[in-house]
């Protein structure tokens, strides 16, 4: 065990946990955020990525004493259900989920992908989402989800909503 | 009026609530099923509608959402009827209690079975609505009509809302034949509409069974048996009780319904703990004979075996052996398909609370509460009132959350600690340990006449029965499971000789229904083989299928496809179309699947599904459910199924056991055929004519035939 401070979603938390817990298991079980989900627990399906300082990253496999000064970013971090990002509404415009579970992780890297490419071409889209898994089949709207959210960028090329 | 304020307390709502109108259905009397003995886990559906007084309207949904839709399509039904919107509808899910009926979500059965009460429900209530406010104002109830969760008087323009009369609607007799809308008025039903569970899904709010927490709870992992049905020799935990936050290590159960096996537990005060613990707890077993005996090999030899003989006779039209006999063209083949794992996102889990009274609370992600109630009560040794079960959502199940291993196991270490436990199973328990789709073969025979007719056809299912292995059901049958949807009467292949046969052979590794259970093995041998015959017979596979069916909704199906996939058009070179068609839980969907090839195999280019489900309730639901079953059907096609090599899975975690990904999808396309029939099923249907499909699409491109599934796209072997 160790103190170890996390900064999640902009707030710093002073955790008593044992440092090579996975980054994940410290936000569900001991942050108390779960949105952020466990699939596979070895960085093959997704489900679990969040953002360290702005970039995709699985969760599962990254132990706490890693990220620490690092800035970490889960689903309830990017938008909620009155302030949505562009990426969450898309999701929604183009009824994407069917169970979900699978789709934090999705969003996550949807929204980073569009911060890098923000018009991304099909070939972007495979590259950065294949290594996501969902079970109940929802590739064709994650696409079609992320070119809905690239159209909707404000004038000013930049994603609004979200904070 | 004292009943319905007794089910309400025991719905666990506000005492200030009106339970109204609700039932309908089988014995046109709510009363009478509220208030049946709880005990009793055999009653018609009877779900019912609370409607408060400030106007909230409560639906108790009996069919848990596991992202197939239920918590959109149910309240659609009633929101219909009682002309109201759908985000004026709440939504609580059912407990299992007998009151509430058939509660599992399988099958493809929740609008099919909620078609008719939930409507009659809806309407009774709003009758029951129209006349309370129509004896307030004393004025003719054909004067009054609803509209957005209030009656109106036309005349004077006066209004009510739903919550304002509810209380005296409820002292009201329950209509027994409500009218029920005609479809052409339908607003809701068939029409699309956002699913409003949606925004909480994409911004981590939604609530799965993984996400659920009680108080006092305590974390456990399982080290499950690596033969799955080893015994525990001893165990080692010396290592392990030093990691701190380990509370215990102990000897468990798995219990299944075939068999109980043997299974270590750690219990800790968080997840991480009990995980690490895993690792380093020692246990020896004794796996006696299973590292010969539980392998797959083993299994597909025995049915192997058996594909050289006759099965038991399911059913028989014309004389096959005479017909057959006398064939011009003699066709035979064998057909296989592998076990596979489920694996939902969301993996197995579960809390449950043993209390120190006796009684039992169970918080899972499970597909059927009444299942649960059942299973847990029979566990236990406890009585069905004394547990209460609470669902919550599940993040994919496709069977495999209608098997109660995982949940019966956190019963048994809550009794051991004396807390509630939350067990979490990790990926390699759910792919390693099963239940799985069984594997399964079929030995096909057809024969052609000399004009080039198909007149003889037998389809002899082999392998292991869900039935059997699930429920005891006895093996010295034919499985209806397996052969009741091939018949003659469901799939329409007029062939004069027309033949159905079973063969059991039983296996020890746990298996159980998975999306569109048998119909996912059999859809593959019957339409794969369809498409030999037809070859044999030269004739177009589209063509041959539409000469030997009378059906019109077969017809238009088949035709629809043909529309709209284009088939008939002229391939590049290299390329290849291939369909099937087959019906399963009441609806007809068939496919066409395009294949180029590319270095020694295929690339999968493009597939039109056509599906005609009958009544629907949302357009946009029934294509999204129909794309998962593409999805699902070319893996089930073409990713390595399920294999035990002595005694063991030889796959673990998704780097092994592959499933398909966004790189690998093809175009997609989806139609639905207005038949306005009753409705069918949604979930499932559209799975079993893909891999098929597929298989004959590598045909026409390729020559090469595939019975054997899976296959690898890059090599075709």
């Amino acid at each position: 065990m160790a103190a170890i401070t996390l900064d999640i979603n902009g707030k710093k938390h002073d955790l008593d946990i044992d440092p090579k817990m996975p980054l994940l298991w410290a936000i569900r079980d001991v942050v108390g955020l779960k949105g952020t989900k466990f699939g596979c627990g070895m960085a093959q399906c997704g489900a679990c990525t969040v953002h360290m300082n702005g970039h995709p990253t699985r969760s599962c496999v990254l132990p706490v004493q890693s990220v620490v000064g690092s800035k970490i970013t889960t689903i309830e971090g990017i938008g909620t259900e009155e302030n949505l990002h562009p990426v969450q509404k898309a999701w929604i415009d183009e009824q994407v989920p069917q169970c979900g579970y699978c789709q934090s992780g999705q969003i996550m890297a949807a929204a980073a992908l569009l911060k890098d490419k923000p018009t991304p071409t099909d070939a972007d889209i495979t590259s950065a989402m294949q290594g996501h898994i969902c079970r109940c089949g929802t590739y064709d709207r994650i696409r079609k989800a992320i070119h809905t959210a690239a159209k909707s960028k404000s004038p000013k090329g930049e994603m609004s909503g979200g904070k | 009026m004292s009943n319905r304020r007794t089910f309400l307390k025991t719905l666990g709502l506000s005492s200030a609530s009106f339970v109204l109108g609700v039932s309908s259905f089988a014995k046109g009397n709510a009363v009478v099923n509220m208030t049946t003995d709880p005990l009793s886990l055999a009653l018609e559906i009877n779900p019912f509608i609370v409607i408060q007084p400030s106007g909230q309207i409560t639906l108790i949904n009996p069919r848990p959402d596991m992202g197939q839709g239920s918590t959109q399509a149910v309240p659609s039904l009633l929101a219909e009827e009682l002309e109201v919107s759908l985000d004026q509808v709440t939504i609580a899910q059912s407990d299992g209690k007998g009151k509430y009926g058939n509660q599992t979500s399988g099958g493809s059965s929740s609008v099919r079975a909620l078609w008719t009460p939930i409507r009659q429900a809806g309407a009774a209530a709003k009758e029951m609505l129209i006349k309370a406010a129509a004896q307030r104002w004393s004025v003719p109830e054909s004067e009054c009509y609803v509209e957005k969760a209030k009656v109106i008087h036309r005349p004077s323009g006066k209004s009510l809302t739903y919550g304002e009369v509810a209380d005296d609607a409820s002292k009201l007799e329950i209509p027994k034949n409500p009218k029920l809308k005609d479809a052409k008025d339908f607003k809701i039903i068939g029409k699309y509409a956002p699913r409003l569970d949606v925004p909480a899904r994409v911004t981590g709010k939604a609530v799965y069974g993984i996400d659920v927490e009680v108080p006092g709870m305590v974390y456990a992992v399982m080290l499950h048996s690596p033969m799955i049905h080893g015994k525990v020799v001893s165990i080692d935990d010396s290592e392990a009780l030093k990691i701190k936050g380990v509370q215990k290590v102990l000897k468990c159960e798995r219990p299944m319904p075939h068999r109980t096996s043997e299974a270590v537990a750690i219990i800790a005060d968080n997840y991480w703990a009990a995980l690490s613990a895993k690792k380093a707890v020692k246990v020896q077993w004794d796996n006696g004979t299973l590292g010969q005996t539980l392998t797959t090999a083993a299994y597909f030899k025995k049915c192997a075996e058996a594909a050289t003989k006759e099965g038991l006779k399911a059913e028989e039209e014309g004389d096959f052996a005479a017909t057959f006999g006398a064939a011009a063209k003699k066709l035979e083949a064998v057909y296989e398909t592998p076990f596979l794992a489920h694996a939902p996102m969301e993996p197995e889990n579960a809390i449950a609370h043993i209390k120190d009274d006796g009684t039992a609370e169970v918080w899972a992600p499970i597909q059927g509460p009444d299942w649960a109630l059942r299973d847990l009560a029979g566990y236990l040794k406890i009585k069905p009132e004394q547990i209460k079960i609470n669902v919550a959502l599940l993040g994919g199940a496709f069977g495999r959350k209608a098997y109660h291993d995982f949940l019966l196991e956190a019963c048994f270490l809550s009794k051991d600690v004396k807390k509630p436990v939350k067990l979490v199973w990790t990926r390699e328990d759910d792919i390693t340990q099963g239940p799985y789709r069984p594997g399964m073969m079929a030995r096909m025979q057809g024969g052609v006449d000399a004009k080039g007719n198909i007149v003889a056809y037998h389809h002899h299912p082999i392998g292991e029965s869900i039935q059997f292995q699930v429920f005891k059901a006895p093996s010295n049958k034919p499985d209806d499971w397996v052969c009741g949807e091939l018949s003659q009467k469901e799939q329409k292949y007029n062939i004069p000789a027309f033949k159905i046969s079973y063969t059991h052979v039983p296996t020890e590794i746990p298996i159980v229904w998975w999306r569109s259970v048998y119909a996912s093995n059999f859809g593959f041998s019957q339409e794969g083989f369809f498409d030999e015959l037809a070859h044999a017979a030269n004739k177009d596979p589209l063509k041959a299928r539409l000469e030997l069916m009378s059906d019109a909704r077969f017809k238009k199906v088949l035709e629809t496809l043909a529309e709209k996939a284009n088939w008939g058009e002229k391939l590049p070179a290299g390329q290849g179309k291939g369909i099937a068609i087959f019906k399963s839980f009441g609806s007809i969907s068939a496919c066409c699947v395009t294949v180029a090839k590319q270095g020694t195999g295929v690339k999968i280019e493009k597939v039109v599904s056509v599906i005609d489900c009958g009544h629907y309730v949302n357009p946009d639901n029934v294509k999204a459910q129909t794309e998962g079953n593409i999805v699902m059907g070319i893996t089930a096609a073409v990713k390595k199924g399920i294999t035990f090599t002595n005694g063991q899975s030889d796959h673990t975690n998704f780097h092994q056991y592959q499933v398909m990904r966004m790189n690998e999808m093809p175009k997609v396309e989806i139609h639905i055929v207005e038949s306005g029939a009753e409705p069918g099923g949604v979930g499932e249907p559209g799975l079993p004519p893909i891999a098929p499909a597929l298989a004959n699409a590598v045909f026409a491109a390729t020559g090469k035939r595939i019975r054997r599934l899976p296959f690898d796209l890059n090599t075709l072997a």
